[in-house]
């Protein structure tokens, strides 16, 4: 009766290119690059006392992963680590928040390539920090011994953990990203159809404004997703980084 | 009954019917287990903001790093279940 056509599932994962590669998930990634830019050079060249405008957003933002990021998980040695850790928080929100954005619609770390840098340079930066901090040999003893193990089951949990902090991190962190927006990109094209063709089928249908209402309720809560995302890749790094910084004992 | 239905597909009809299925059985299971476990973390979280609200902020952060590393699992499965090859 109702011709609810959904779009085949290669629609969603492959959008076609233009000239030299570049297509809408690269636009965004330089939308979200610019963004970033301007709140941070325009917002941070006026020093003002009492700032307003970009400098608000600013010191709002630096003082945001200051005190929920960087303290919460790596106390005061990890202050200068807050200026990649606030770049990264921002590059990943702006690039999330286009997909409730009219006319973009798209998150584009929905793919999976920049999650994926992303993750390789957190796994790069808390393993070079391992090492600086305690030494090549000390660090990998660390990460794969943990305290107070009995001996009898070392073996399996040695290589647990060292699948665990070498292979697991970084690939979860990078699916964790991708998989939430992707997911949450098709719930929204799933009840943008299905509003679509029950309008298209009769506007009397009982069901249309059911499927609005439900389509307007998941964008809100994809505002929520789109920065709870980037909140947490920003503070999964700095947990990783953090506990290469300060090892147990 | 559904021999002669099963009978009567068209080619490739069937193989696209039941890797459906199978994308459904692969995300549905990898499901079951982190909803139980975000129930127990949020549960739990609750729990603690409501015996002692003034440590709400730090339990709300750890509630989401608990979230964070259930979930995985679950979008493991999810992503999975696009790779079950049709």
């Amino acid at each position: 009766m109702l011709a609810l056509e959904f779009p085949p599932i290669s629609h969603l994962i492959v959008w076609g290119s233009g000239g030299g590669g570049f297509n809408k998930v690269a636009a965004i990634y330089i939308f979200a690059a610019a963004m970033t830019l301007l709140i941070f050079v325009v917002g941070g060249a006026q020093q003002k006392l009492v700032p307003t405008g970009l400098q608000n957003v600013a010191e709002v933002g630096v003082d945001f992963v200051r005190n929920q990021v960087v303290m919460q998980t790596m106390g005061t040695d990890g202050i200068r680590f807050l200026p990649y850790l606030t770049c990264l928080f921002f590059f990943i929100f702006f690039s999330n928040i286009t997909e409730v954005i009219p006319f973009v619609q798209f998150p584009a770390n929905s793919r999976m390539a920049m999650p994926m840098v992303f993750a390789l340079i957190t796994w790069v930066l808390y393993n070079v920090v391992g090492i600086l901090k305690q030494g090549p040999l000390h660090y990998f003893k660390n990460s794969t011994i943990p305290p107070g193990v009995p001996k009898a089951i070392l073996p399996l949990v040695f290589i647990i953990e060292l699948v665990s902090h070498f292979l697991v991190k970084p690939f979860s962190l990078a699916v964790r990203l991708f998989a939430n927006m992707l997911a949450g990109h098709l719930i929204l094209v799933t009840f943008g159809v299905i509003c679509a063709a029950t309008w298209a089928a009769g506007p009397s249908l009982i069901i249309t404004p059911f499927s609005f209402a439900m389509l307007v309720a998941m964008t809100g809560f994809e505002v929520l997703v789109g920065f709870l995302q980037a909140f947490i890749f920003t503070i999964l790094t700095a947990v990783y980084i953090g506990s290469t910084l300060h090892p147990e004992h | 009954m559904l021999l002669r239905l099963l009978a009567e597909t068209a080619e490739g009809e069937l193989e696209a019917g039941l890797t459906a299925v199978g994308r459904g059985i692969v995300y549905g299971g990898a499901a079951i287990g982190p909803g139980v476990g975000i129930g127990i973390v949020v549960g739990n979280a609750i729990e603690a903001m409501a015996r002692q609200p003034e440590s709400a902020g730090t339990v709300r952060t750890t509630m989401f790093l608990g979230i964070a590393f259930t979930e995985a699992l679950a979008l493991f499965g999810f992503v999975l279940s696009f790779i079950v090859a049709g």
